[in-house]
């Protein structure tokens, strides 16, 4: 059966709407977009949508308790809460750089939770 | 009293910005005052990415974003104290701040750079009835709550304002388990960029209420819950839509005010629309050697712009140090025509270029920008659609602003369209 999902496209401040018809989770056919960057945006949200996590981690031993992380390539949309859970159990120590992995391949995804910032050891 | 070349007022991306090109063009002697325990400014508690696309050509967070400038600040050798509150600032430019440490200093400033940043508009501002409970929050500070200090600030939220701060805050809450129950929006748009409305609240199934706002607070000594109504045309209350919702928490994402208490106490010229300073091309305010750059001046929505205008601004205040800058010139003044809510630099110097920053006044679909010196047209673009919450800039050459003072009148043509 054919549905016909819209989706607003986020690449560039154009925000075209573009019509994906879908016969269950196959793609049939896309229309509205205006360039290449949005078809392939369109397909990848009815079909594998992906989404970059960020988020903050425990930390001891810095000036503040939580650092800003991020995932370092966008993740399956559908696992970000799963991610969270496993995120916020881990406390990490200072000092840490930024780009640092602190979470290797989060959830089986392939993807690396790295720190967003330096966070230096701070003695209180 | 201690002297300085450069006394930078905020250690955010702008004040950063600022200080790195004036380092850059010739001045030694700079130091950076900032009231937090580190540099970077909001970007520290803007954790989320979208940020540098423009000046790093990637999307970095916010925290990455302000790490590049800390660490150019840090490689430059720029002096700047943390902790540091600034108190005033004379109209001959000597800046009164204290701290722990130093306790309380009188720099004598060659040149100023005004880079405070924005607050954020309260519930005060907004009079919105009922009893005053605890759990009532500008998003802005939730975010630092939640970001920075590691609290939570409640488990039932209803967030007012669907600007991006209270998007982005929608988003935070519900990946750390607080359930959002809804975002109202008294205009019929959203002030937030799309891409935000999509992957902060399409995401989550967090409804949107556009025309909508909150008549009244319930609780006594904690929010248990608030009353939703749609407004009409006039944002007035629509009687009989009224809505009760329980929660514990109610975040508000109002508006954004420059932060200009101390450009107020020192006699500086303020544009009433903007809330900021006014200034010309070199971001220089009304008074002789203080600059002003970033949201300070005006809020911005992407802080590749914030760095674009604080580096004009740095390199203004290292030329009026180094001498060699014109003394008072004729300036052309910038209007805001139909359609155009206000215009950032407001004077352009004679013989000057200048980047033009605007805000419109609603959202126009197919318009054109107009930009006539007199009665020449100056610049004129189609626009597929512009908004409030997207502000637009246009760079025009000193070869197209020759001539005499006079106005430059920024516009837009709605063509056969309505207004």
């Amino acid at each position: 059966m054919e549905t016909v999902r819209k989706v607003i496209c986020t690449t560039c401040p154009r925000g075209c709407h573009i019509d994906v018809t879908m016969d269950g989770s196959e793609v049939k056919s896309i229309t509205g977009f205006t360039c290449k960057r949005g078809e392939a945006y369109a397909r990848a949200e009815c079909t594998h949508p992906v989404r970059t996590l960020t988020t903050t981690m425990k930390i001891s031993g810095a000036a503040l308790p939580r650092i800003p992380v991020k995932s370092k390539t966008p993740v399956p949309k559908e696992k970000l809460f799963d991610l969270m859970k496993v995120v916020n159990v881990v406390t990490v120590k200072a000092p840490v750089k930024v780009g640092d992995v602190l979470l290797p391949n989060a959830c089986g995804t392939g993807v690396d939770i790295v720190a967003s910032r330096n966070m230096p050891v701070v003695t209180k | 009293m201690i002297h300085s070349d450069l006394v930078v007022i905020g250690g955010g991306p702008a004040g950063m910005a600022a200080a790195i090109e004036a380092k850059k063009n010739g001045l030694n002697d700079i130091i950076i005052l900032e009231r937090d325990h580190e540099l970077g400014g909001i970007l520290q508690q803007c954790i989320h990415n979208g940020f540098g696309l423009h000046i790093f050509g990637e999307e970095l967070t916010g925290p990455e974003y302000a790490g590049r400038f800390i660490k150019e600040v840090e490689d430059l050798g720029i002096a700047y104290r943390l902790d540091t509150m600034v108190l005033d600032i004379s109209s001959d430019r000597v800046v009164t701040a204290v701290n722990h440490d130093d306790g309380l200093m009188k720099i004598k400033a060659g040149a100023v750079v005004l880079a405070m940043g924005c607050r954020e508009r309260t519930r005060g501002a907004l009079n919105i009835p009922g009893s005053r409970p605890a759990g009532i929050y500008t998003a802005g500070s939730a975010q630092r709550l939640v970001n920075m200090e590691g609290f939570m600030p409640g488990k039932e939220v209803v967030i007012l304002g669907s600007g991006d701060i209270g998007l982005i805050m929608a988003r935070r809450l519900t990946l750390e388990g607080v359930k959002v129950k809804m975002v109202c929006e008294l205009l019929p748009y959203s002030g937030g960029l799309t891409r935000n409305i999509v992957q902060c609240l399409e995401d989550f199934g967090i409804p949107l209420k556009l025309s909508h706002t909150i008549t009244q607070v319930h609780g006594k000594e904690r929010v248990v819950g608030v009353t939703v109504s749609e407004v009409d045309d006039n944002r007035r209350p629509i009687p009989g839509t009224d809505e009760y919702v329980p929660c514990d928490t109610l975040l508000l994402s109002v508006g954004l005010i420059p932060e200009n208490e101390l450009s107020k106490s020192s006699g500086i010229k303020l544009d009433r629309v903007t809330g900021g300073p006014v200034v010309n091309e070199g971001m220089e305010t009304s008074t002789d050697g203080v600059f002003a750059c970033g949201n300070a001046v005006q809020v911005h929505d992407l802080v590749d712009y914030v760095t674009q205008e604080s580096r004009v601004a740095g390199k203004s205040a290292a030329q009026y140090v180094l001498g060699g800058d014109e003394a008072d010139t004729e300036c052309i003044n910038t209007v805001p025509g139909d359609g155009v809510r206000y215009v950032v630099p407001q004077k352009i110097r004679r013989g000057r270029g200048a980047k033009l920053f605007f805000r419109v006044t609603n959202v126009y679909p197919n318009v054109t920008v107009v930009i006539k010196h007199g009665d020449k047209v100056v610049y004129s673009a189609k626009k597929l659609k512009v908004a409030p919450g997207e502000m637009e800039s246009v760079e025009l050459g000193a070869d197209k602003l020759a001539g005499e003072g006079g106005q430059l009148n920024v516009s837009l043509d709605f063509g056969s369209a309505k207004k």
